[in-house]
């Protein structure tokens, strides 16, 4: 019995045990989403005879003789459904990994199912948006600005309100270009390459180490390679020597060579040991389980505190501290800094109120819907004879993947082409080279299409995390409320490898602690390794941990002198004309204050949480029931617009014949919406709408650099160089024009889509025919590289109820303030922020990457990992600070980190106002408040000092 | 499952073998797939998908489940002309429960009872509504056996039940008996909707007897039985839990810590006892704890839900 997709019976015949979701991607329904393999996202929703399921966890053979529907099917004859319409019109979606089950589910609710989404939507899991704009894509609705009285603050509400204009130009909510791909399934992501594009494609699956320290004595891949299908096995005596970082930084210089693409040390479990590559995924699977190891196991060490014990195991004892840049090899510190500014001893002395506190934050999963993956294969170079690389990949960075693989391998970099296809979510953990080197090394040694994707459990058990933090705070005040000293203690868990341990615990330390006037500041950091997963680039980057400890001690300061947590920092964070220090006496020589909006946001906060604490009079809730306790807390959080020591971008833009415009640039979108950004800075140099820029991205053939989108760098340094390139080419245009009409350049205006020249009027099409009769290309490149560079500031506020007799916590009110700068296109922007505050609550509440006494990652499915659903993330309201930066393009700055940065402690902050007690550990879950508050309530406790 | 070499239909225990698993929904064989790590990989499903094996049967004596009676069969039921009728209290706990799975309606539509009993986790919502209602499950053997055994004890640790290998679970009984009391239905998640931490059934059958039954909270599920003649203040019945509930059976997994299961279980318990034994809270309405029940219908998202009114006046009724 045939299986019918979208009303056609297909010919093929599920294997036995095949899921639904691979049988019609195997068909090339590529708009059904793998996000977990386990049925917990609901990615892959499609309606079998018109039920929705999740075809991930839906037995293939149990479709036959039934009716399939998948979002390509959702749509009919070029009409969008309502809901894919709705998802247009309201952009509920970033990245889209999830958006086409997203609107598979939708399409099936009644209005009962739509009044209850929190329930609804359970089964789908977006890590990008926060979920606000999915609730009003579902129900067709613009949300209005969260309350009458603020629009008429100092800065404006955010509002998708009917009188939004239209133009297509800086401030305005252009819609994402993508955004009718994305809702029909049909936007490309890495994977979705049609099989007869990549004829022979093979597929590599790792075994991974069982143990957390181990040296390999032997491996016998016999058995293996007699498995069907099983093409080759390579271990790390096919791998290169040569050392590395899966780090992906403008110079590889700031991550420590300590990497292999297949060693013979494991450091982890997890980590690869070997690479089987097969004609199928079962095969390669099949292979990898035949593969026999004998280890020699090592002793191992699972916290900081005991890899810094004087004996302890070196996990990277063996390299060379000069040529590994490895701080301390032998002690397994990878990088440390020991600073003081000041004398802090003096600084307590001259305090009236001490606080002293040991914070520490968790290790925490990107959860990018889109897993780890990438496909190699070899293509003729161009020249006669020689061929290339080409290595499409799921990365924030193809051109540094591009400068890693052409060092691992020993290639010429224009033998290598890196691209990237829509990206599903990144968050800091596609800033990394972890699968790209398998397919290279694979595609190099079998001249065959070789493509990995890693499962879920991968991505827990062997990708990266965010840096668990343990952070020593003393801080003094005096009873008048000036900071005094800030001391810090802080010691990152890298995991096995150094990817990105410098850097962050270098950023963590610096405007974390920059943003606060203090004469006498005190650090020692140090990043160290442990024989457990490692950890990477988090949204953040170091700065989410630190702001966490010195926010919520800073709250603790202004408890402890009487004094109202705000105004303490009012008191205290650095004004225009303050030097920004943390580690260093000399300020950043390239970081300046090229806008200021820090005082605008804190008002804007305190503001709307006295509405909030009034609407809740009003309706007469302030009181809410014999076991529930109330409060309110903030913190704040500053940023450097872009990432220190270079950061390049390119932009070629250039006119065509129909007189619209193309743009390549090189930053990659994955969902931060910098596609649509780039395209309004254009129009806007050049006069026009931003739908008639082309955006085209991500591929090392397009431009000639760009270091990457991470470092919030896809608006002010990429969106420079795409600006820079505009306003030359908007000369250009006018000088041609001005040639052909034969008027003074300087009578000739830009309009959409024509010149105005004088009493003329030339249609671009016609400037582009008159260029090419004088022999001009209408083209300009801009190249931007990251320095000077502004602050962005962030502010975030809480009310929470909290009850005492279970521990449940209730967001009552949720409040960010973010100074942006000139808001390219508000309606993104927003978007970032709800993101972020949902990512952060998540972070702030329930995830957690545990790891056990052996060394080994448990919660290894998304079912043990707590990804915020829809029922936990609170509507927020978003204010903007109106600022004009200097630095950045048309004024804009960096959003797409920060919001991140000061939701865990505001939050702590609220639960302590409520509550009295104080959280200094991550996640703060409702078992932990509930313990704590009952041991506080507990007599022995009550002498407190 | 790339292990797989066959789907065999079948219902017939005898034709198990080393490397077989039966496949009933498929939303958790599927969803854990066939690691590379794993040890033996499965190598052939046994398909219930053609059974044929009546859903739910509506006798006088009580509801049988078949094992492959869907999650949405079963949270139709409650609204069904099949128990039209009925005076069965007991039928109030079916929804409740249904929507403590933390998966979605759609999962619903695949994953089965059975399939929840046989997984046998401590928060598997099909067990806490069967154990809660005194259900006995049948078991078919490999040799044309049959044997019953109450679901409360069916399931033995996380993830452990009776079944040896190849034995079938073929239909839950739940009695009218039981049907017939009066409930009370209590759960705690550490997040909104999500996986329940603690989850408590109280019933008051006939004779005035109450049975509290703790799941998600503890390993394996575990009843309290109190008689009518019995005296029971708070006191008397946190005493009572602690007796019969050692520290070392409370789960500890991420889903919450044991101290906070075992103080939440009392809390619970008390609250349940409150509801069904107090003279006050006789003919009050069907109250449910937690944030989930009933489901809010105001908006979308819970921190600007006005719900608070809501759940204060519960709390003083």
């Amino acid at each position: 019995m045939a299986i019918e997709i979208n009303g056609t019976a297909t010919e093929a015949a599920p294997r036995p045990g095949q899921c639904l979701r691979t049988f019609l991607r195997e068909q090339g329904n590529f708009g059904v989403k793998k996000g977990c393999d386990g049925g917990d996202c609901g990615a892959c929703t499609v309606h079998v005879d018109g039920t929705p399921v999740h075809s991930c966890i839906y037995p293939a053979v149990r479709a036959e003789g039934h009716s399939v529907t998948t979002i390509e099917g959702l749509s009919s004859g070029g009409e969008l459904h309502p809901v894919q319409q709705q998802f247009v019109e309201n952009q509920g979606f970033q990245c889209g990994f999830c958006t086409a089950g997203m609107m598979m589910t939708a399409a099936t609710f009644d209005d009962e199912q739509k009044a209850n989404l929190p329930r609804s939507l359970k089964g789908n899991l977006c890590r990008c948006t926060g979920y606000r704009s999915i609730a009003d894509a579902v129900c067709g609705s613009h949300t209005h600005a969260p309350d009458a009285g603020a629009a008429a603050q100092s800065g404006a509400a955010v509002s998708s309100g009917p009188e939004v204009k239209n133009t297509g130009q800086l401030g305005d909510d252009v819609p994402a270009p993508a955004g009718r791909a994305v809702v029909t399934g049909t936007a490309r992501y890495t994977l979705d390459v049609p099989a007869e594009q990549l004829p022979g494609l093979l597929h590599l699956k790792l075994l991974r180490s069982p143990h957390a320290h181990a040296r390999i004595v032997s491996i016998d891949t016999t058995a293996a390679l007699r498995v069907p299908g099983v093409v080759a096995v390579f271990t790390h005596e096919d791998a290169p020597a040569r050392l590395f970082s899966t780090a992906q930084h403008e110079l590889y210089t700031d991550d420590p060579d300590d990497t292999r693409v297949l060693d013979s040390v494991m450091r982890f479990i997890g980590q690869r040991v070997a690479a089987v590559v097969a004609e199928s995924v079962g095969a390669a699977e099949a292979g990898a389980r035949a593969i026999k190891v004998e280890y020699q196991l090592l002793d191992a060490v699972f916290s900081p505190r005991e890899a810094l014990r004087p004996g302890a195991p070196a996990i990277h004892g063996e390299k060379n501290a000069q040529t590994a840049r490895i701080s301390r090899p032998q002690n397994n510190v990878v990088a440390e800094v020991h600073s003081e500014l000041g004398n802090v001893e003096a600084g307590f002395a001259a305090a009236s109120f001490i606080h002293e506190n040991t914070y520490q934050t968790q290790r925490v999963q990107h959860v990018a819907m889109e897993t780890h993956c990438s496909i190699a294969w070899l293509e003729p170079s161009g020249k006669p004879g020689e061929e290339r690389l080409v290595v499409r990949s799921s990365s924030q960075v193809p051109f540094l993947a591009r400068r890693t693989l052409a060092r691992v391998f020993d290639l010429p970099e224009d033998r290598i082409r890196v691209v990237a296809g829509r990206v599903g979510g990144g968050f800091g953990g596609k800033q990394e080279v972890l699968t790209e080197d398998l397919v290279a090394m694979a595609a190099l040694k079998l001249r065959r299409p070789v493509q990995v994707e890693f499962t879920r459990n991968e991505q827990f058990t062997a990708t990266t995390t965010r840096h668990p933090f343990t952070i020593k705070v003393k801080a003094g005040t005096t009873r008048d409320g000036h900071l005094t000293a800030l001391q810090l203690d802080v010691v990152t868990n890298t995991g096995a490898y150094g990817n990105h341990a410098p850097g962050v615990m270098f950023h963590g330390c610096g405007e974390s602690l920059a943003v606060y006037k203090c004469a006498n500041k005190k650090v020692d950091a140090q990043a160290v390794y442990t024989n457990t997963v490692p950890a990477g680039a988090f949204r953040g980057y170091g700065l989410s941990q630190m702001i966490f400890a010195i926010e919520s001690a800073v709250d603790e300061l202004a408890v402890g002198i009487g004094m109202d947590p705000l105004e303490f920092r009012l008191k205290n964070m650095v004004r225009p004309g303050d030097d920004m220090l943390s580690t260093n006496p000399e300020p950043e020589e390239d970081v300046f204050y090229g806008s200021y909006g820090l005082d605008q946001c804190v008002a804007l906060v305190r503001d709307a949480l006295e509405r909030g604490a009034q609407r809740y009079r009003d309706a007469g809730l302030d009181h809410l029931g014999p076991e529930w306790a109330t409060g309110v807390g903030s913190a704040l959080s500053m940023i450097d617009t872009v990432p220190p020591r270079g950061h390049f971008a390119h932009t070629r833009l250039r006119l065509l014949p129909d007189g619209t415009f193309d743009a390549a640039v090189g930053t990659a979108e994955f969902g931060n919406g910098t596609t649509t950004v780039h395209a309004q800075l254009a129009a806007t140099a050049l006069s026009t709408t931003a739908s008639k820029v082309a955006v085209r991205q991500s591929d090392t053939d397009l431009v000639e650099h760009d270091t990457g989108a991470f470092g919030s760098a896809g608006t002010v340094v990429a969106g420079q160089a795409t600006l820079l390139a505009a306003q030359e080419l908007a000369l250009r245009i006018r000088s041609v024009a001005a040639a052909f009409a034969v008027v003074p350049a300087a009578d000739c205006v830009l309009e959409d889509g024509a010149v105005r020249c004088g009493p003329r009027v030339l249609a671009l099409a016609e400037v582009y025919d008159a260029a090419q009769q004088q022999g001009v290309e209408l083209a300009a490149e801009g190249r931007w590289g990251g320095t000077p560079r502004s602050v962005a500031f962030n502010v975030h506020g809480f009310r929470v109820a909290v009850n005492t007799g279970t521990g449940e916590l209730r967001i009552l009110q949720s409040v960010q303030a973010a100074d942006a700068g000139v808001v390219v296109n508000p309606r993104q922007c927003r978007g970032q922020v709800e993101g972020g505050i949902a990512q952060a609550l998540g972070v702030a509440l329930y995830e957690e990457v545990r790891v056990n006494d052996a060394g080994r990652v448990t919660t290894d499915i998304l079912r043990q990992y707590h990804i915020p659903s829809f029922a936990d993330v609170p509507r927020s309201e978003v204010y903007f600070a109106k600022t004009n930066d200097q630095m950045g393009p048309l004024g804009a700055k960096s959003m797409s980190e920060s919001p991140f940065n000061p939701v865990a402690p505001a939050l702590a902050n609220a639960i302590r106002n409520a509550t009295g007690a104080r959280f200094a550990e991550l996640p703060i879950a409702r078992d932990k408040i509930y313990l704590a508050l009952k041991d506080a309530a507990a007599p022995t406790q009550l002498v407190r000092i | 499952m790339n292990t797989i070499e066959s789907v065999v239909a079948t219902t017939d225990p005898g034709q198990w073998r080393d490397g077989d698993a039966w496949l009933a929904g498929g939303t958790v064989l599927f969803s854990y797939g066939s690691p590379v790590g794993s040890e033996e990989p499965l190598k052939r499903l046994l398909d219930l998908g053609q059974a044929g094996w009546q859903s739910v049967t509506v006798s006088d004596s009580g509801v049988e489940l078949a094992a492959t009676c869907t999650v949405a069969e079963l949270y139709a039921l409650p609204v069904s002309d099949a128990v039209a009728g009925r005076n069965w209290p007991g039928l109030d706990v079916f929804r409740p429960c249904c929507d403590s799975f933390v998966a979605s309606f759609k999962v619903w539509n695949m994953s089965t009872v059975g399939g929840n009993v046989c997984t046998s986790l401590p928060a598997g919502p099909m067990i806490s509504l069967c154990a809660g209602l005194d259900a006995t499950a049948t078991i078919l053997g490999r040799h044309g056996s049959s044997r019953t055994v109450p679901v409360a004890e069916f399931v033995t640790g996380d993830g452990k039940n009776s079944l040896a290998p190849g034995e079938l679970l073929r239909s839950i009984q739940l009695p009218a008996s039981a049907l017939s009391a009066r409930v009370a239905f209590r759960r705690l998640s550490l997040s909104n909707l999500g996986r329940s931490g603690v989850l408590l059934i109280g019933r008051l059958d006939a004779d005035g007897s109450l049975v509290l039954t703790v799941t998600a909270a503890t390993k394996r599920p575990v009843q309290l039985r109190f008689a009518a003649a019995q005296v029971l203040d708070a006191g008397q019945l946190a005493a009572a839990v602690e007796r019969s509930i050692p520290p070392e059976l409370y789960h500890d997994d991420i889903h919450g810590l044991p101290e906070w299961r075992r103080d939440m279980t009392v809390r619970l318990a008390e609250e349940i006892r409150m509801e069904l034994l107090d003279p006050a809270g006789h003919g009050g309405p069907f109250t449910v704890s937690g944030d989930f029940w009933p489901p809010h219908a105001t908006s979308q998202q819970p921190s600007t839900q006005p719900a608070f009114r809501d759940t204060a006046k519960q709390k003083e009724a």
